[in-house]
């Protein structure tokens, strides 16, 4: 914002609207978030009997029941889903970069061809995936084993669309021909040279695919049969759906369900230093 | 690295060796369960006799009766109906707040952007299981604030969890999800107008309202081509959130959705050659949207171009 702070100031002063609408918004998306919060500080009796956006009594004790459930399976959980997100994350924003730099700095045959059938993988629905997929990895006995989770989420064809965009953005031909000519391989050119211009465009591909594997559910639903293996999603929801006839289970959902969001909102606190919303921009003006 | 080349030029198997792995997972992960999906549902099994003993059932070529009989299976038209009512009530609802907000956020005269920018993107965080979760419990009368205050007031409680409310129900979970996702894809768009364009509409006396409505509304058109396309994808395929509404209510289904059809068929059932046929038509569907939608698209954009 380079405008002289007097005429900002001036064009302020009519901000009512927009302002107050996007309060709203912003209350609307907090309001489940506020009163999950409140209800984890609950008891059982509490729950169904006190004003819901009000705490309770029983956050220790709720936290040690969570804790003591099948001895800790909820941690078990915990850790799984921080292996799935955060490994598989990581390998598909590796295989995001490399494809989407090849796709936005190389002319060669079938290039178009190859985006396209990549970015087709987007429009797949997951059942149509998940059904023949868990028929697979049956035949090579890898059901119910993490790798049946963690192998088929680590193509990501949005992570590749966006790696693409951000390296036809980011990495100037010229420099990546400057490099050829100091006589670099391709490799070390797209490793020293091309891997730190993208690094802002991975960031957001990681967590993307970090959200989207820890919000996974289905492809683990199908997969896994033991609970040891169960990401929070799974875990939770089996939970909930023992709750229906114990209802004494509904606080152990409730601070489950707490505990797994805090991760994912640390994350995004934590990254919005480094993640770049005006990442487009910012390189059209370099 | 040996010198193989004379000129600078990019060498032609790099692009390729860039590639492989993506193209390795690809055809692990993507292409071979879709062949082998087509193949299934194209097969069934044959019971001989009673159907008990070794070589009683056999798996025989079956055409497309999986497909006709998919196609007239009153249990997964009416999933398609309840999907396509719901797909009409998120995907206008969630992309006009998206496209609203980031206007809202774009704007100059905006108090709190940091703040709530971060608290409507926020749900985006929360898995679909969770948020479904949240406000299953959001809408349980023995829980529900809304209820709690009705009650104080003695007015009547509605059932949010049956009847029509249930669409409202889980249409408000996706919103609520998918807002902040696809604003944050129009902000961006927004942020990438230069201000050249904004200056010279100004010395025109456009108006801030003149200038969204002219402007910036057919700048972000591209960005609302992607959203809409994402949503209704992701619309066709929903199934996370009545799954996991269902143990709290008795009007859910296990057949609400055509993919929670699949999985009962494949999983519960035992019938994978019919759960393949259904998964195959509703990829077909999803593939027919899609691509139809980005011709209409390309050629807009085309026509754009040309003018």
């Amino acid at each position: 914002m380079t405008a002289p702070t007097t005429t900002l100031r001036a064009r302020r002063r009519g901000g009512w609207l927009p302002t107050a609408a996007l309060f709203l918004g912003a209350a609307y998306c907090l309001l489940p978030v506020v009163w999950v919060v409140m209800a984890a500080t609950k008891s059982g009796s509490e729950l169904f009997s006190t004003f819901t956006f009000w705490p309770g009594t029983g956050f220790a004790e709720n936290l040690s029941d969570l804790s003591a459930y099948r001895d800790g399976v909820y941690w078990t959980w915990m850790a799984n889903s921080a292996l799935y997100a955060g490994l598989g994350a990581l390998l598909s924003a590796a295989v995001s970069a490399v494809s989407g730099y090849a796709l936005a700095q190389y002319r060669f045959r079938g290039r178009e061809t190859i985006f396209n059938i990549l970015l087709a993988g987007v429009l797949m629905p997951p059942v149509i995936l998940a059904v023949p997929q868990y028929l697979l990895m049956a035949e090579v006995s890898l059901t119910d084993s993490h790798l049946s989770v963690l192998l088929p989420v680590i193509l990501s064809p949005y992570g590749i669309y966006l790696a693409r965009i951000y390296a036809a953005a980011a990495v100037p031909p010229d420099v990546v021909e400057a490099g050829r000519m100091d006589g670099a391989g391709e490799w070390r050119i797209f490793r020293t040279v091309a891997l730190p211009m993208m690094a802002p465009g991975l960031v957001t591909i990681f967590l993307f695919q970090f959200v989207a594997i820890w919000n996974n559910f289905l492809l683990p639903y199908i997969m896994l049969s033991d609970d040891e293996k169960f990401p929070l999603t799974l875990g939770l929801f089996t939970l909930l759906n023992q709750g229906a006839n114990t209802p004494a289970l509904y606080t152990l959902v409730i601070i489950g369900a707490l505990l797994a969001v805090l991760p994912l909102i640390a994350l995004f606190l934590f990254i919005q230093r480094f993640w770049s919303l005006d990442l487009l921009s910012g390189a059209v003006k370099s | 690295m040996k010198k193989h080349r004379t000129s600078y030029g990019a060498p032609r198997r790099a692009p390729y060796a860039f590639l492989l792995p993506a193209g390795v997972l690809f055809a692990l992960f993507f292409a071979l369960p879709i062949g082998y999906a087509i193949y299934l549902s194209l097969r069934k099994i044959e019971v001989k006799g009673l159907g008990l003993g070794s070589g009683a059932r056999s798996e025989v070529w079956a055409g497309f009766s999986n497909y006709t009989a998919a196609l007239s299976d009153p249990v997964l038209l009416d999933g398609a109906l309840r999907v396509l009512i719901y797909g009409l009530i998120v995907v206008p609802v969630m992309l006009g707040l998206a496209l609203v907000f980031a206007l809202m956020l774009d704007s100059d005269r905006v108090r709190g952007r940091a703040f709530t920018r971060l608290a409507i993107f926020l749900p985006y965080a929360i898995p679909g299981v969770i948020a479904a979760l949240l406000w299953g419990f959001l809408y349980l009368p023995s829980v529900s604030p809304l209820h709690y205050l009705l009650d104080s007031f003695g007015l009547p409680q509605p059932d949010l969890l049956s009847g029509g409310a249930l669409y409202i129900a889980l249409a408000n979970i996706a919103v609520w999800g998918g807002t902040g996702f696809n604003m944050i894809v129009i902000y961006t768009a927004l942020r990438a107008i230069p201000a050249e364009v904004y200056e010279a509409a100004r010395l025109d006396g456009c108006s801030q309202w003149q200038i969204a409505w002219r402007i910036k509304i057919p700048m972000v058109a591209p960005s609302l081509v992607l959203t809409f396309f994402f949503s209704v994808i992701a619309t066709l395929q929903v199934y996370n959130e009545p799954t996991t509404l269902r143990p709290l209510t008795n009007s859910l289904s296990t057949n609400w959705s055509p993919l929670m059809k699949v999985y009962q068929d494949a999983f519960v059932g035992g019938d994978i050659h019919s759960a393949s046929a259904t998964a195959v038509i509703i990829a077909a569907v999803t593939f027919a949207l899609s691509f139809g939608f980005l011709r209409v698209a390309n050629a807009r954009s085309r026509r754009e171009e040309n003018r």
